[in-house]
Order: structure tokens, then C-alpha cells, then sequence
């Protein structure tokens, strides 16, 4: 478990490192989790020896977003006249983006004969 | 014995209460969203921000002292992103098989979420400072703040606005996608990441593993993309 922590925040620190060091426009997590895959495609005991406590943490990944969202509510009274609006772009563009994202798959799938499972 | 007054002294100053707090409240958010039977309406994200939020309000606690307890959790983000690699290798033949679909369902998810939204804001009258902050908001945090910073939004609105789509995401993806009669858990999955990234993805591991694992590719796909579209659209909107 410490040692599965440990790999993880190692991934996480060659990340940032990349990240800073080639001033790329990715966080190093995003880069981390790149090189913890390609890691993985290249020696894949590595996914079956840490993936017990992936699972536990993935399990609770909504949990780490609470923290966020409290500061969060300390602006919703600045919005004021505006705040009608923005609601109707934020949910409406949701909408609309999870629509054309899975209906584009769906359909991609369907054109290119894909199997569906 | 102490006085509860110095008791809260000590409490208040120190990381633990609000630690606890933290993980208490969306213990508790847990607990309700399984008793409802997991509707999505009662999302553990928004039940916990809530009684946090409320909380502070009542005992008059800055954000700053809670979020020094709440740090311990916020840092986890981190390695939990780097863990998301793991169930995409293990998705790895399903994704190998779908990468045409991925890519044309990124492209066409992305640009759906960044011109809607500038587009409704557009015609609803927001000002054009409101508009730039809310182009990345389908990115993940630490990216959508970075770019709203590079193309003149403010990053702290930009916050405001991802933290506001992910939770969006979460309650009325499985509704929209079932009203859509969409049940292939890979494009119900991969569209959610790419328009609500991790608070998305945190959702489709709830109701699916292979949905979580392609939510997991569509949130880290759209970063890149988003980094890259954003100052275009950026752009032409300034012009």
C-alpha cells in the first residue's frame, strides 16, 4: 500500500517535472498518468501489483473534489444579475456537450463497424 | 473541566476538525446517495460542499482555516489522477478497438462544450470577461485555470465554473445519456470526461467501471485539447 502511494506520487513528481521542465500547457498529474500507462504497456506487473489500492482511491475520487467546491461557494454571491445566466450556460453547454460527444461516438462506431460491448 | 469556548479554540486553529469534517460530511452524502437507491440528484459532492458551506457560514470559519484541514484531501487529487492510468491499461484492448470514435467524439464534444457555452452567454448578454473564464471550464481544474489565465479570463471565475460543470455532469449525465437510449458504456463514459472531467469521471466509476475508465481518457484527452482550442476561440471571440 505505501510502497503503491509511493510509485504513484514518484509518477506524480516526474510529471510536474516534465511538465515545468519543457514548459508544457499539461499538469503534471495528466503527465503522470502518461508515464505511469506507457509504464504499464511496457511492463505490466506494474498495473497488476498497484492496482488494489488504484481501485480504493478511484472508488473515492468524488470525495477529493469536496474540498474545491467549498471555496467554491463563497463566490456563488458575487455573480449577482449574472447568475441566472451563467447557470444557463454552464448546464446548457453540459447538456449539449455530453449529447454531441456520445451521439458523435455512437454514430462513429456504427459507421466504422466497431463492435459494441 | 475546559470550557467549550477553549476547547473551540483549540479546534478551530487546528487542521483535524476540519479533516474530519470533511470526510464525515461526504460520508454522510455517501450514505444518502446509497439510500436513495443512487439517483443522481443526490450527488455526495453536493450534499458535503453544502453542509460545509453552511457550516463555515454558522461558526464563521475562513475558507483559508478550513482549507487547512481539507488540504490533506484536496492533495490527493494528484496521485488520483496518476491512478487513472490504471484501469485505462486495463481497458486497453477496448480502447485500441474505439480510437476512431474516441477521437471524433473528443473533437466534437469539446468544441460542442466551449462554443455552446460562449455562444448562450453570447445571447443571454454576459460580458465578455465572464465569457473567456468560462471557455476551459470542461477541462480539469489545474488545466482550465492555466489556460483561462493565458487567454485573459479570470483563473479564480474559471474555478468557480469547472467546479460548477463537473457537478452538472454528474447529476444529469445518466439521465440525459438513458433519455438518449445510448448503452454503450464507452460513449456514455467518454462523453461525460470530456465535458465534465473529474467530478464526471469520479460519477462513471460509480456506475461503471468501463464508463469510469473512458471518462477517465475523454478528461485526460480534452486537457490537451482544451489547451490547444481555447486561445483560438479565445481569440476570434476578441475579434
Amino acid at each position: 500500500m505505501i510502497i503503491h502511494l509511493a510509485t504513484l506520487l514518484a509518477f506524480q513528481l516526474l510529471g510536474e517535472v516534465t511538465s515545468r521542465g519543457l514548459d508544457l500547457p499539461l499538469p503534471g498529474p495528466v503527465i503522470g498518468m502518461a508515464l505511469l500507462f506507457v509504464t504499464c504497456v511496457i511492463w505490466p506487473r506494474l498495473a497488476k501489483t498497484i492496482a488494489p489500492t488504484t481501485t480504493v482511491l478511484l472508488g473515492h475520487l468524488s470525495l477529493l473534489f469536496v474540498p474545491a467546491g467549498v471555496g467554491v461557494v463563497g463566490h456563488l454571491d458575487k455573480f449577482g444579475s449574472d447568475g441566472a445566466a451563467l447557470g444557463v450556460a454552464i448546464i446548457g453547454s453540459t447538456v449539449v456537450a455530453i449529447t454531441v460527444g456520445a451521439l458523435t461516438f455512437v454514430g462513429l462506431r456504427k459507421l466504422t463497424g466497431t463492435s459494441h460491448d | 473541566m475546559t470550557e467549550f469556548a477553549e476547547i473551540w479554540t483549540y479546534l478551530s486553529t487546528d487542521p483535524l476538525l476540519w479533516l474530519t469534517l470533511t470526510l464525515a460530511a461526504y460520508g454522510a452524502g455517501d450514505a444518502l446517495f446509497k439510500a436513495s437507491g443512487r439517483k443522481p440528484m443526490v450527488n455526495p459532492v453536493l450534499i458535503a460542499v453544502a453542509f460545509l458551506a453552511v457550516l463555515l457560514q454558522l461558526t464563521g470559519t475562513s475558507y483559508a482555516t478550513y482549507f487547512a484541514g481539507a488540504q490533506f484531501v484536496h492533495f490527493m487529487l494528484g496521485p488520483a489522477t496518476v491512478a487513472l492510468a490504471i484501469p485505462l491499461y486495463a481497458n486497453l484492448n477496448h480502447i485500441k478497438k474505439a480510437a476512431l470514435p474516441m477521437i471524433a467524439a473528443l473533437v466534437a464534444g469539446s468544441l460542442a462544450a466551449m462554443l455552446s457555452a460562449v455562444g448562450i452567454g453570447v445571447a443571454l448578454g454576459l460580458d465578455t470577461n465572464i465569457l473567456l473564464a468560462l471557455i476551459p471550464k470542461s477541462a480539469t481544474a489545474p488545466v482550465a485555470l492555466g489556460v483561462s489565465e493565458a487567454i485573459g479570463g479570470s483563473p479564480s471565475l474559471t474555478a468557480v465554473f469547472v467546479i460548477t460543470t463537473g457537478i452538472t455532469g454528474a447529476i444529469i449525465a445518466t439521465p440525459l445519456l438513458n433519455l438518449l437510449r445510448i448503452t454503450d458504456w464507452r460513449a456514455r463514459g467518454f462523453a461525460v470526461g470530456v465535458a465534465s472531467h473529474g467530478i464526471g469521471t469520479a460519477r462513471a466509476f460509480q456506475v461503471n467501471e468501463t464508463a469510469g475508465a473512458f471518462s477517465g481518457v475523454g478528461m485526460g484527452l480534452n486537457a490537451l485539447l482544451t489547451a490547444l482550442i481555447a486561445p483560438i476561440i479565445a481569440q476570434w471571440l476578441l475579434g
